[in-house]
This record gives C-alpha cells, sequence and structure tokens, in this order.
C-alpha cells in the first residue's frame, strides 16, 4: 500500500502555494546533499525538526514515516566503518574501526535525519493530485506528470490483480519453491500482468477517448501565487539558505 | 408533422474481429427518444462491442451508423457525437482513472471546454444527484465496487449526455447496489440501452428488450420473455410479486 498524505494542522502554512513547497523541498535537499561540514549538516538537521515542531506536525509520526529510509542506513554502518581506509578510532575485538569510515557513516546519517523529515513535510502532506498540478505547473513535462498520477491511480488495481492471479495458483496447489516450475509459473504470472496492464491501458484509453479526450490534460486546481506567497518564499529561503552559507564559510575562512 | 429522428440507428452493421467468425450480420437498431432498450444475450455475443461501434472506438466494415438524425462517417463526426452519448463501461476501474472521485467527475466538462470552476460546480451537482456528496475528496482506490459504478454513472452525467449506453451496469454489484442503481436509472430523464445478461434486471430497467443473437437484434416477438422460476431471499415465504 502507498501511504497516504500525513494530516497537517491547519495554519498559513498549509494553505502556501504548493509549488513553493516542492521548489523548497529540491533545493533544501541539494543544500543537505552537498554539505560537508558538521555545523552545516547540524543546521539542516534543526531547521528540518523545528520546522515540523512549528508546523503542528508529530515528530514521532514523522518519525515512524521514514523509518525504513534508516535500514539502509544501518548497513552503511556495518559496513562503512570497516572498509573506508584510514586510521583506527575504536577496535571491536580484532577489527578496527576507521575514523573516516565512522565520519562518512555519520554524515550520510545526518543528511538523511534532515533530508527525508523536510521532504516529508514539505511534500509528503500534499495529495497526490496537488502535487501533480503543481509539477504540471512548474513545467515539469506532462508526460511525467500523468505517468505518476496513473501510477498513483493504478498500482492498486495491478496489486489486486497480481494477488488473484497468485491466490488462483495457490488454489490449485501452487507452492513456490526453489525449481524451474515455481520461476516459470512466476513468468507467466509476470507476463499475464504486463499483458493486463497493457490491455487495461487500452480500455482507460477507450474510455477517456468516449469522455471527450483529446490529448490534452486540464486541471481543476487552480494554483495561484498569493502576495502573503511572497514572504513565506522568503521565509522558506532561509533554511537552505543557512546550510549554503554555513557550507560556504566553513570551507572558505 | 414529421417525427422526430432516432437518436441513434445501425443499419446494416457488419463486423467481425481480425481472424474472427463474423459477430454481425446485417444488424439493424434503433433507439428512439424517450426509449429504454434492454439488449440481452450470451457470453461472446458482442455486447459491448455493439458499443464500442455506436461511439466509433471500432469501426464496422460495412453498414451505417447515424446519431442524432446525422450520418457518423469520419473520427470528428464520432468525436462531436461522443460529447451527446455517455458510454459506462463494464469495468468502474477502466472508466475511473482520477486520483480524486472530484476531478474524476469533472474530467468530461473540462473536456467540453467548462471552466474548472463550472466543471467543480458540475461535478458537485451530479455527485449530490446521485448521493454521493462528500465523497468529492475520496481517492478512486478507496471506493467499493457499488460506490465506484455509480461514480462512473457520474462522471457521464455531468456531461450532460443525451443517451446512456450501460454495459454490464450490475455485474458484481450486491442487491442492495443493485436496487439504488435501478431506483437511479428510473429517476433520469434520459434515453438509454442497457446491456445485461441478467432478465430480471432487465424486465426492470428497460421498456423493450431485444435479444442479440446469431449477429442480429431479434425483437420482442421474437424472443417471448416467459419464465416463472426465479430464487430469492424469501423463497420458502408466503410474498407477493408486483404484476
Amino acid at each position: 500500500m502507498l501511504p497516504e498524505p500525513l494530516p497537517l494542522p491547519d495554519s498559513p502554512f498549509r494553505r502556501i502555494d504548493p509549488r513553493l513547497r516542492i521548489v523548497t523541498a529540491v533545493l533544501f535537499s541539494f543544500a543537505v546533499a552537498l554539505a560537508s561540514e558538521w555545523a552545516a549538516l547540524g543546521a539542516g538537521f534543526g531547521c528540518a525538526w523545528l520546522a515540523i515542531i512549528l508546523c503542528g506536525l508529530s515528530p514521532w509520526r514523522v518519525l515512524k514515516r521514514i523509518a525504513p529510509a534508516f535500514g539502509f542506513i544501518l548497513f552503511l554502518w556495518a559496513v562503512l566503518p570497516l572498509t573506508v581506509p584510514g586510521p583506527a578510532l575504536l577496535r571491536l575485538g580484532p577489527l578496527p574501526l576507521s575514523a573516516p569510515g565512522i565520519a562518512l557513516a555519520g554524515g550520510i546519517t545526518l543528511k538523511a535525519a534532515a533530508i527525508l523529515p523536510a521532504i516529508t513535510l514539505l511534500i509528503g502532506t500534499l495529495p497526490v493530485a496537488t502535487i501533480g498540478h503543481a509539477l504540471q505547473r512548474l513545467r515539469v513535462p506532462e508526460k511525467l506528470v500523468y505517468l505518476l498520477l496513473f501510477c498513483y491511480r493504478y498500482i492498486f488495481v495491478i496489486e489486486e490483480e497480481y494477488r488473484r492471479l497468485e491466490r488462483a495458483a495457490r488454489l490449485r496447489s501452487f507452492r513456490p519453491g526453489t525449481n524451474l516450475h515455481t520461476y516459470r509459473t512466476y513468468a507467466y504470472l509476470i507476463a499475464m500482468l504486463f499483458l493486463r496492464a497493457a490491455l487495461r491501458a487500452d480500455q482507460v484509453h477507450r474510455a477517456m477517448l468516449c469522455r471527450g479526450f483529446h490529448g490534452r490534460f486540464h486541471t481543476l486546481e487552480e494554483i495561484r501565487f498569493r502576495a502573503t506567497d511572497r514572504y513565506w518564499a522568503l521565509a522558506l529561503a532561509i533554511p537552505p539558505g543557512i546550510v549554503t552559507a554555513l557550507q560556504w564559510l566553513l570551507l572558505h575562512p | 408533422m414529421a417525427a422526430a429522428p432516432p437518436l441513434i440507428k445501425l443499419s446494416g452493421i457488419s463486423f467481425s474481429y481480425p481472424g474472427g467468425k463474423p459477430l454481425f450480420k446485417g444488424l439493424d437498431l434503433e433507439l428512439r427518444a424517450g426509449e429504454r432498450l434492454g439488449l440481452s444475450g450470451p457470453n461472446g455475443a458482442g455486447k459491448t462491442t455493439l458499443f464500442h461501434l455506436i461511439v466509433g472506438l471500432l469501426k464496422p466494415a460495412a453498414g451505417a451508423i447515424e446519431a442524432f438524425g446525422s450520418p457518423l462517417k469520419n473520427e470528428s463526426d464520432f468525436v462531436a457525437a461522443r460529447r451527446r452519448i455517455g458510454l459506462l463501461f463494464q469495468d468502474a476501474d477502466d472508466q475511473l482513472f482520477s486520483p480524486t472521485v472530484l476531478e474524476d467527475v469533472a474530467f468530461g466538462p473540462l473536456n467540453l471546454g467548462k471552466t474548472p470552476a463550472e466543471a467543480r460546480e458540475a461535478a458537485t451537482r451530479t455527485l449530490a444527484l446521485l448521493g454521493l456528496q462528500g465523497f468529492e475528496e475520496r481517492p478512486i482506490h478507496h471506493l467499493s465496487g457499488g460506490e465506484k459504478k455509480l461514480v462512473s454513472l457520474a462522471t457521464l452525467l455531468a456531461m450532460e449526455p443525451e443517451v446512456l449506453l450501460l454495459d454490464e451496469p450490475t455485474n458484481g454489484l450486491d442487491d442492495k447496489t443493485k436496487a439504488n442503481f435501478l431506483d437511479i436509472l428510473q429517476r433520469l430523464e434520459i434515453s438509454f440501452i442497457i446491456i445485461s445478461h441478467e432478465l430480471d434486471f432487465l424486465e426492470q430497467s428497460a421498456r423493450t428488450i431485444y435479444a442479440l443473437a446469431e449477429g442480429r437484434i431479434l425483437s420482442d416477438d421474437q424472443i417471448t420473455l416467459h419464465r416463472h422460476v426465479h430464487a430469492h431471499p424469501h423463497g420458502s415465504l408466503p410474498h407477493h410479486h408486483h404484476d
């Protein structure tokens, strides 16, 4: 299941132009991802979580939402201290844990802990339809936008079709194992899924033609950049600004 | 005064799928204003194909299609006719493709050139007409089968069609939802053709019932509906049938 957008308490922040939120998320992510100084990363981390608290979003729920990503990071902690060459900072029995390795893993963790909550706050609280329209208004190619929207709509239908096929196979005593029969069955299953998706696409297109579709999508949402959004643009520029400024100042003292 | 031309008129339609045997041979069908036509037929008789021919999604090998008094020949004729004919697809998941209910219902009106505000208004009004108030922002994939079917109908009605083509509308609906759907159909003042293999439902929704068989339409006197046996939840209790 795709997660639903997190409910964001009503506030002036919720009503700002969604385009502004997407642009901020992109700028902030780049600023933090490209930073290397601890102070800059720390500032990014602080800004993200402070914003979450200010907007009334529960930090606990945000943490739960982004937790799966930290599985990958745990993996980095298991590998990097042992593999990055450099002087040992600690010893774990016979294994030396290198200082640059630990620093690298720590840096990545801090970046993730700053970028993921920021994206959750800025984009994860928007309905998918709004994200689509905002992207469209930001001149993202229409095909990509509709790919996103159609994925969101049909991923459940296709999942349901997969489950039906799999259930039918199991009801005929199919038990997956490590053998050619299993591989072949799954190959058929996936092939059937592609075939059905193609047929479905054909039908959807027909239904759209019947409702007067002629190659262009119109949107219902009217996204407007209002006067107050100008102040919001300035406010939202502060976190990426701080991160970039700190990074630059510390690198060029 | 001359009689108004039929809303839809098919004459001498022949059609076959590539590599298949002929599905229709010289098929004639007419839908007049105010008429409610039921069409029954076995699986594979070409019920869905017939609808797709009417709206020009498929092209016949021979024969003529007319709608609202003018012949439909090329794609632009069909595009114009589709604005006035609403086709309800058998699978609601084919019909509903937008992330939310409101956007899907507004899709047609927007295509007809309405402004976003007008389209939103038309969509909200149509949803209310079908008792779907409060569904506007619901994601489509959270709807039940019956709700999807009603929303599909709303997407058509929002375009204010003059004819509805309903393809197995009761497929997979439970009795209560079916009754609700029937109730809505009876309130609408739109001519329609409904295809279904459920004769019970056809008897309740349509005024005239034709059968599709052997590539042609067989009319009332050729099919004589005559059945006595039926099953329903009160089978062992004394009960009345509306007559």
